[in-house]
């Protein structure tokens, strides 16, 4: 079977190649479309990323705040609610189910729904592991901060965050690709991102092989993008001594 | 052995082979005893499942029917196949016939053979009655719902650059999900196939809330799919005709078009179209460029 990568300079309309395969004013090539499709899929992803991070971070230390048995379970309810709903039955909820029951969701634009859906759902994770960062500090850091009279705010602030925050950059990098590559789900709920190009475009211009080739390399390309940041975070954020960077055994 | 002979011979085997397969479904049917049918699971009511592996429509019996009149001994196997994989598997031999809704357009044709039209269906657009919506030119800034992977997309992103109209555009993955933006307020007009529509509201809570209305957007015939160059359209064309000259066509029409048919034994109650009825008089195989004038 032979490539044909001609289909990507094609007019969406008229199907007929246009010259340098961006179309001009009311022209549209399948390459810019393709192009725009990508936008949309980094815009989902990166707002929900931001959104994951923030209510992740928050969700996980309430989780491990001493002496507020209350708080913690809250915490703990989140996670478990937003883990154990399959992500294509929660974004359906949102978009379908949340706007006839709560009119405020109805008044949302469908992109913030989706952002939210797909957000939460990944700040579960997250709070998951923020949670197994900070346990995973020996006890004495906790003392210690308290010994140095701080409170409890300033004990998170000045000593366990900093240090959970950078034993979780690996397990954080995986989640920040996956949520590159969940974002696909989107499609389901209209929104024009990547896989609904796929989708689409496959079936207009019937060379759905380039179609997904082109779309498969733009993930790869986004998912490793991230990976690449957050690697230059992590090598740019380590503490020289701690934690076991360079898995050289032993204390 | 040389490596330009190797190429060479496999080229030359796959093209044999090719060939062999392209000119001849009908003797392979024969000497193999069983024909597979290419089926839709979804779309009612020309092809779709009544699930434990049964399919019913109104093209799986017409196909029915010709290959029991072509090749009375041949076992029907029945394949579903998919909008996207239902060109590229009967092109390598794998479904004989397919028998679903597929439109015969002139892209297809360079890879395919179509039978003679025997079900045309026309782009039209769904409102809730209470909408007041009559005509597409009243949807202009408002939302209109079509499903993702059809050819609806496009003949809207047509419409509105030929027209200088604003469509809020929602994409359902499937038609029941576009009918559900329908149905729920998120769009308010859904534009597909006019046999889809009427099944979907047939199907409905309440059916009489919806309307279709408006002008047709676009002319599809629908048509039985073989493979291009091969000896079976001619067989296939030629009982479609007696079929049409007997009456039989339109009897199948209205049985599944007109009457309760199953799983729901509601009616899609579509009666036939004047481009359909033009077609049953001249029968023919033209692709759906011919029944739009370019605009």
């Amino acid at each position: 079977m032979s490539l044909e990568w001609q289909v990507l300079c094609l007019d969406t309309l008229d199907k007929e190649p246009v010259k340098g395969c961006f179309g001009s004013g009311q022209e549209q090539t399948y390459l810019d479309w393709l192009l725009q499709a990508w936008g949309q899929t980094v815009i989902v992803a990166g707002a929900a990323l931001v959104v994951a991070l923030i209510v992740g971070a928050l969700i996980g230390t309430l989780r491990t705040l001493p002496g507020n048995p209350v708080i913690a379970r809250l915490g703990n309810a989140w996670v478990e609610l937003f883990r154990n709903i399959p992500l294509l039955v929660q974004i359906f909820l949102w978009y379908h189910v949340l706007p006839v029951l709560f009119p405020l969701f109805a008044q949302m634009p469908k992109l913030a729904l989706v952002i939210l859906g797909l957000g939460l759902f990944t700040s579960a994770r997250i709070a998951e592991q923020v949670r197994a960062g900070i346990q995973a500090l020996p006890r004495g850091q906790r003392y210690a901060g308290m010994a140095m009279g701080f409170t409890t705010p300033q004990c998170y602030r000045y000593v366990l965050l900093p240090m959970a925050f950078r034993i979780i950059i690996p397990p954080l990098t995986s989640e920040s690709m996956n949520i590159f590559k969940n974002s696909s789900v989107a499609f389901a709920v209209s929104v024009t991102e990547l896989t609904f190009f796929a989708q689409q475009a496959g079936e207009e211009t019937s060379r759905g092989v380039e179609i997904y080739m082109a779309v498969t390399a733009l993930y790869i390309l986004s998912a490793f993008a991230i990976n690449r940041i957050m690697a230059y975070i992590e090598k740019r954020a380590r503490v020289p001594g701690f934690v076991a960077t360079t898995g050289g055994g032993g204390h | 052995m040389n490596k330009h002979l190797v190429a060479l011979l496999v080229a030359g085997l796959a093209a044999g082979g090719a060939f062999a397969q392209a000119n001849d479904t009908l003797a392979k049917v024969k000497s193999a005893g069983k024909i597979v049918m290419g089926v839709r699971e979804s779309s009612a009511p020309l092809s779709y499942t009544l699930g434990d592996g049964k399919f019913v429509g109104y093209h799986v019996e017409l196909c029915e029917r010709i290959v029991k009149a072509l090749a009375p001994a041949a076992k029907i196997e029945y394949t579903p196949v998919t909008s996207a994989n239902r060109i590229p598997l009967v092109q390598n031999g794998t479904v004989d016939i397919e028998c679903g809704s597929t439109t015969n357009n002139a892209a297809r044709q360079k890879d395919v053979s179509f039978a003679f039209t025997t079900y045309v269906t026309e782009v039209r657009t769904a409102v809730k009655v209470a909408s007041g919506i009559k005509s597409i030119a009243q949807l202009n800034g408002k939302s209109v719902a079509t499903t993702t992977g059809t050819t609806s997309v496009a003949l809207l992103r047509r419409h509105e650059r030929a027209n200088g109209v604003d469509f809020k555009e929602v994409y359902g993955k499937d038609h029941a999900d576009s009918f559900l933006l329908l149905e729920s307020g998120r769009a308010d007009a859904f534009v597909m196939d006019d046999n889809i529509l009427a099944g979907l509201i047939a199907s409905s809570k309440s059916p009489k809330d919806f309307a279709i209305v408006g002008e047709t957007l676009n002319v599809e015939p629908i048509a039985i799919m073989v493979r291009k160059d091969d000896a079976i359209k001619k067989a296939v064309d030629d009982q479609i005709v007696s079929m049409i000259k007997s009456g039989d066509l339109e009897k199948l029409y209205n049985k599944w078009f007109m009457t309760p048919i199953p799983p729901k034994n509601t009616s899609v109650n579509l009666p036939m179209g004047e481009v359909l009825k033009g077609l049953l008089k001249t029968p023919s195989d033209k692709p759906a460029e011919d029944f739009n004038a370019k605009k």
